[in-house]
């Protein structure tokens, strides 16, 4: 379950026009470099060749950068389990965290020897990737 | 083999010529612009985090009313009750003359969480004393989310309108913090809402392990103690009364038993959970000494004065945790430290004790979610 911003303006007017006008002049430079190919001059090619390439490099970033923001608005509450254990035989039972429950609350009988059981924890599990400091 | 900038950009062609002036229009623009182009790049950054901060915000306003309409099934609409405690204050005491500033600070406290659980009942007039608690707390995580907002918001507002790169630099510096922690009251919310335990609650979740069977008696404010035989040695046991969200006053209940035993007691061990650092694990336990009692320090200052007065040595046990894992749901790693600090506290007690003693064992922390 994630829930996101209803109404959130994701591209200003300026930041669209800076990218197409970046992808123009990118487009531009590569006929450049296209022309200075043709005419034998191979390192103004080369140079407009770079220009354009990184023109167009600039704008999918600035692009991909908007995506990542409009990601960053999304949040997903975590999974709360709660253990429910027999103190007589052991027997085990893990469900979802329901309202009401507690830790040490003493909860429905055990199937197997009919004993109460008692909620024994009540925890969120976050899988977390291997960090290089910690 | 560099080409002359002259040759790069050939005036003899119409693409030339645009490439050329953007290239002059990019140094000017920058040179002359600069800054303010960097104002606006954080006033953006700042305006997106603040919709962010809106939006957990309103939401933690929804949750509220919902939960009260649950539990405490009104018979009016609580959402303008709810709309007008969220603007609540509670003004510290002066400090001019820090004399007694204690005891000043206590009143007030004591003021507002009495004044805070009457609005809770009249907002939720069916709900028992446990929902109650719990319900005062999730009002508390919204009027914090809300203050937050209103906090940015000013700070935003205020560059916006004056331009100033300090006022806004200042804000986005400490905007992932501030994200950090208001992510955190979220989930808090959350977890008050529908009273599950939080990472705080790992003190009172330890006192509870070791008194489980045993009698309790109120010892104080929403505190609980129990008389525990451990290791050869006589446990006072106390914690937060629970399973409502409840901190208690520990350190009115520790100077209760210190003075009931005319001072005759061999240790203190206080177990709360404590800030970590980044790069440590959470979960992580680690011993020193002194009270072990977090919030705004009139426990503390309690405990101090009377561990001075009858020279009781005071030892700490913590369980390290950020902030977000302190008012958030238990994490598994918190919940797995809480045997390995019994371990600890049991160590202590046999280096620190001798057969028969007497000594107080406080769990400290927001008992929500967790019986005894």
């Amino acid at each position: 379950m994630s829930e996101t911003a209803p109404s959130t303006k994701k591209f200003s007017f300026f930041f669209l026009a800076i990218v197409f006008i970046t992808i123009a002049l990118s487009i531009a430079a590569f006929f450049q470099a296209f022309d200075a190919y043709n005419v034998g001059q191979v390192e103004n090619g080369h140079f407009f060749m770079l220009i354009g390439v990184s023109g167009l490099a600039l704008s999918t970033y600035m692009v991909f950068q908007t995506r990542r923001r409009a990601l960053r608005l999304t949040f997903t509450p975590p999974r709360i389990a709660t253990t429910i254990l027999c103190q007589k035989c052991g027997f085990k039972n893990i469900r979802d965290f329901e309202r009401g429950d507690f830790i040490f609350k003493e909860t429905e009988e055990c199937p197997k020897c009919k004993e109460k059981m008692m909620i024994n924890s009540i925890f969120r599990e976050i899988n977390e990737k291997k960090k290089r400091w910690g | 083999m560099i080409p002359e900038v002259s040759q790069l950009f050939p005036q003899d062609n119409i693409l030339g010529w645009i490439i050329q002036i953007t290239w002059l229009a990019f140094f000017v623009v920058f040179m002359f612009y600069g800054q303010r182009i960097q104002m606006y790049v954080m006033l953006r950054e700042v305006q997106s985090s603040l919709l962010r901060l809106k939006l957990i915000r309103d939401k933690g306003r929804k949750t509220t009313i919902t939960t009260i309409n649950e539990l405490g099934k009104p018979k009016e609409d609580p959402t303008a009750k709810v709309d007008q405690f969220l603007e609540y204050i509670a003004i510290a005491p002066q400090n001019m003359d820090p004399s007694g500033i204690v005891w000043k600070l206590e009143h007030i406290l004591d003021v507002r969480d009495t004044r805070f659980k009457d609005e809770v009942k009249l907002m939720a007039p069916e709900a028992d004393e446990t929902q109650i608690n719990n319900l005062e707390n999730t009002l508390e995580a919204a009027l914090a989310l809300n203050v937050i907002y209103k906090v940015i918001r000013h700070f935003y507002l205020l560059g916006k309108k004056t331009l100033s790169l300090y006022i806004i630099m200042q804000i986005q510096m400490v905007l992932p913090l501030v994200m950090k922690e208001a992510e955190a009251f979220a989930s808090a919310l959350k977890a008050f809402s529908s009273g599950q335990p939080i990472g705080d609650g790992a003190g009172a979740l330890v006192a509870a392990r070791l008194m489980l069977g045993h009698r309790k008696r109120k010892i104080a404010k929403d505190v609980v103690m129990a008389t525990v035989p451990l290791e050869g040695r006589t446990a006072y046991v106390l914690k937060a009364e629970g399973p409502g969200g409840n901190v208690g006053k520990p350190g009115e209940a520790m100077k209760h038993i210190i003075e009931e035993n005319g001072g005759k007691i061999a240790t203190i061990i206080a177990i709360d959970a404590a800030q970590k650092l980044e790069g440590e694990k959470p979960g992580e336990v680690a011993e020193g000494v002194g009270v072990a009692i977090g919030g705004p320090g009139v426990e503390q200052y309690k405990v101090e004065e009377t561990v001075l007065k009858y020279k009781i040595p005071v030892n700490a046990v913590i369980i390290k945790e950020d902030i977000g894992d302190a008012v958030s749901p238990m994490r598994k790693e918190i919940f797995d430290a809480v045997d390995v600090a019994i371990e600890r506290i049991k160590r202590l007690i046999l280096e620190r004790t001798k057969k028969g003693d007497s000594l107080i064992i406080a769990g400290i922390g927001n008992t929500i979610g967790i019986g005894q």
